[in-house]
């Protein structure tokens, strides 16, 4: 009970005595109940699930890049799997359903919202910790136990899920087609259990961010950081569950002899596709909106500018997650849905294009005219508006429904959705990561070799994605696992081999990154205080910050995030939103003033 | 090595191909404008001693353009897309005069079924080919699509045509061959471990040949 009395207290942020007393190893860092501890706990297990899901990337890239062919160290692998070291059919779809498995749901989503949400809300709003602190911690072991859960499927009898991530049914549903029992039971369980992870964790984001600003923060005084997390939260809260819903459903379907998505006893194939991508559009904006919202704080601060049209880049968030809502169709326009259907989601899809526009001219608007300060963050942050803006301009092709028929279910899919999710959210990460990296533990990353690591990134990444558009075009299906046997795609298999030799320098060249992320930790540079000359409020605190962050006193806020070059600053080129001015008058606390 | 769209084999492959170089250019100006941006700005704009960025919030004028822009193209986009998606898609589209065909997806095989001397579907008298459908050139095709267990999808890449076969749904595609030959079926949707084997063949015949085949098939399959 005493953390939750602890939080209360530091919630209302009521002077005097919120003193944290020093606490054992496992108080302190396994059951922790401190946003900041849970956030790098998040961190370093997603970053984890990162490294599988890339080591299923890498194998998938073998039997695709050499179908046939013995993989090397494919000897570790039990017969099951491999034979002779060559990858099997049934090996095969269970490395492309766990890697999509693992990428979206264990790695970049956590990786966002787990960490950063976590880090950043409270420390952005100026609040002393979540709103709910004990809750919070649920929700990181949750996610871990899922995690944990999705992964014991490798080692089932008959191997992991096998259906795709995206999981369609009748083929999940029905262990006597797929072929597989158990894993397909522990992929809708783990899901289960990430959802209520994943909804603990919203609920805390939107009340603390609801609540728990610090005087003066009001809502259009927030980071985009932050009004990307708060949107995204919401979106997750009502996005999840119907996840959890459906993936309860196919349990049943799988184990107590429903048939919910079974036509063979009266039940609906396409209930799952729809019930799927109503979750799952939302989820596609869960994975980019904290991204978006990161790079435009770190653009504003590596152009030391005021972010471009700042209540544009809300509405845009906003319109957005307004729009995700009704897209989720798009996924199923070959499905045999009703065609007068796939119009509408073509029209609000392409509407998309939209928004998305608003947001990639307002970071060129604020790098326009600025003093670009080319730092590791913001170079990936440049990385993140380059590639993003090709992952976006891509789907327009798949919106499109005539011109979605032939690229379809292929690789050019495959494309765009890295292109989004590693040209996108990934980047937004290699910016986030050091950005914040001072904050968490106190030292800088090491700048030069966050350098080779963006460029080798960016260059191997295009060189792994990019020729995926042409083979899709082509018409390579999507998880096939040897397209040698097609006549129209042999002229293309010198493409697959290419890709397959960036794909692995792709990866290799992330061992950069680990090492640097590693080695930092004990050997960076211990960081000053505000190593960045940023704006925001977590910056007036020591790095790292300590466990209840200001209390028990309570920051005051004067001003915007971005008032980089502003002329009150004179000769700073940035002016902290806790820094008064004598022309600044206090603002009244919300405690004081009866609400906002 | 093949750098484009598979050659093309039917009808709809005009307007797709098109719509679709129409939208490489769209795309390709817009892309161009921001990545040129980027570099420019990047250039341009980095931090040297004695500088000072320019303080601005913004402009309402660009925040208009930029969303004006984009908003008139995605609806013309939207418009001309529905026009074609309505002439390939919808079932009031098939032409009255199609032949009809029964392509049945299984694990992990195509079930081709022919009408037979009847010239209809359902009736005794039809005849089944596994992986194989021959078609006449230059006449409406609409193949009835059905499936066994799972979701199928049925893609021939020169046709410009895919349609998932869903079990317990009843789809009919249509598409008309503009060329004889031989092309490749495959599987676009998941469908278990075979998926990837799940390949067919469509045979693309003269009209003559093609009644000459039908012939011989339903004689042969009536003994």
């Amino acid at each position: 009970m005493t953390s939750v009395a602890h939080a209360k207290h530091d919630a209302h942020g009521s002077g005097g005595g919120a003193h944290h007393a020093p606490m054992s190893f496992w108080q302190k860092y396994i059951f922790s109940t401190d946003h900041k501890i849970i956030g790098i706990q998040f961190l370093f297990v997603s970053l984890f699930f990162l490294l599988v899901g890339g080591l299923l990337a890498m194998q998938i890239r073998w039997q695709l890049g050499f179908p046939g062919k013995p993989m090397p160290g494919g000897g570790i692998l039990p017969e099951s799997m491999v034979s002779g070291g060559v990858i099997l059919p049934e090996y095969y779809i269970q490395l492309v359903t766990m890697h999509g498995t693992f990428m979206v749901f264990f790695a970049i989503m956590p990786l966002l919202v787990g960490v950063y949400a976590n880090f950043l809300i409270p420390l952005k709003v100026g609040a002393h910790d979540m709103a709910f602190p004990r809750i919070n911690m649920w929700s990181f072991w949750l996610a871990l136990l899922a995690g944990l859960i999705m992964l014991a499927g490798f080692f089932v009898p008959d191997g992991a899920a096998r259906a795709g991530w995206t999981m369609y049914a009748p083929l999940s549903a029905r262990p006597d087609l797929s072929g597989a029992t158990y894993s397909q039971q522990l992929w809708s369980i783990s899901i289960v259990v990430l959802g209520l992870s994943s909804v603990m964790g919203s609920v805390n984001y939107i009340t603390t961010i609801i609540n728990h600003r610090a005087p003066g923060m009001g809502f259009f005084r927030m980071p985009l950081s932050v009004w990307a997390l708060f949107i995204t939260a919401i979106l997750a809260v009502l996005a999840l569950p119907v996840l959890q819903g459906a993936a309860i459903m196919l349990l049943f379907d799988q184990t107590i002899g429903t048939h919910f998505f079974d036509p063979v006893a009266g039940g609906q194939a396409l209930l799952w596709q729809h019930l799927f991508w109503f979750f799952g559009h939302p989820e596609v904006y869960i994975l980019i909106l904290p991204a978006m919202g990161m790079v435009s704080d770190i653009i504003a601060n590596g152009s030391r500018k005021p972010i471009f049209g700042y209540h544009s880049m809300v509405f845009a968030i906003i319109g957005i997650a307004f729009l995700g809502w009704i897209v989720w169709g798009h996924h199923m326009f070959m499905s045999g849905m009703n065609p007068t259907l796939g119009s509408t989601f073509m029209v609000s899809t392409l509407l998309i294009a939209v928004p998305s526009a608003v947001k990639v001219f307002n970071w060129l608007g604020t790098m326009w005219r600025g003093n670009l300060h080319l730092h590791v963050p913001m170079l990936n942050a440049i990385g993140f508006v380059s590639m993003f803006t090709i992952g976006g301009l891509s789907g327009i092709f798949m919106a499109a429904t005539p011109v979605d028929i032939p690229i379809h279910d292929t690789q050019f899919i495959v494309a765009h959705i890295h292109y989004v999710l590693f040209g996108g959210s990934l980047f937004a990460l290699f910016a986030a990561i050091p950005f914040w990296y001072p904050k968490m533990f106190g030292r800088m990353m090491d700048e030069r070799i966050g350098k080779i690591h963006f460029w080798l990134t960016f260059i191997t990444y295009n060189l792994t994605f990019f020729p995926m558009h042409i083979i899709g075009m082509g018409g390579q299906m999507r998880r096939i696992y040897d397209p040698t046997i097609y006549d129209f795609l042999k002229p293309q298999q010198p493409i697959n081999e290419f890709i397959s030799y960036s794909a692995f320098a792709l990866f290799a060249v992330q061992f950069l990154f680990m090492f640097n992320f590693l080695w930092s930790l004990k050997k960076g540079k211990v960081a000053p205080q505000n190593p960045w000359n940023d704006n925001g409020l977590e910056w007036s605190l020591p790095n790292p910050a300590p466990h209840g962050n200001w209390a028990p006193a309570t920051p005051n806020v004067y001003r915007g995030p971005y008032e980089f070059s502003a002329p009150e600053a004179g000769d700073a080129d940035f002016l902290p939103q806790t820094k008064k001015l004598p022309s600044d008058r206090d603002p009244v606390p919300a405690t004081l003033s009866g609400g906002h | 090595m093949r750098w484009w769209l598979p050659d093309a084999g039917s009808t709809f492959a005009g307007p797709i191909d098109t719509m679709f170089t129409v939208i490489l250019i769209i795309t390709g100006i817009a892309l161009v404008i921001v990545e040129v941006g980027v570099v420019a700005f990047v250039v341009r704009y980095r931090a040297r001693p004695g500088r000072k960025a320019f303080y601005t919030h913004g402009s309402t004028r660009a925040e208009v353009i930029w969303t004006a822009i984009p908003a008139v193209t995605m609806v013309a986009l939207g418009l001309v897309s529905n026009h074609y998606w309505v002439m390939m898609k919808d079932k009031k589209s098939i032409p009255p005069n199609a032949i009809h065909m029964g392509v049945h997806g299984k694990q992990f095989e195509w079930q081709v079924s022919y009408a037979g001397a009847d010239g209809k579907l359902g009736t005794d008298d039809d005849f089944t080919v596994r992986n194989q459908l021959h078609i006449p050139v230059d006449q409406p095709i609409a193949v009835e699509l059905s499936s066994e267990d799972v979701i199928h999808s049925f893609f021939v890449p020169e046709f410009r045509v895919k349609q998932d076969a869903v079990p317990g749904m009843h789809i009919t595609a249509w598409f008309q061959a503009t060329k004889t030959g031989e092309f490749e079926i495959g599987c676009a949707e998941l469908c278990g471990m075979g998926h990837y084997k799940m390949r067919a063949r469509v045979f693309v015949h003269t009209l003559d040949e093609y009644n000459a085949w039908l012939a011989q098939q339903a004689a042969g399959g009536a003994e």
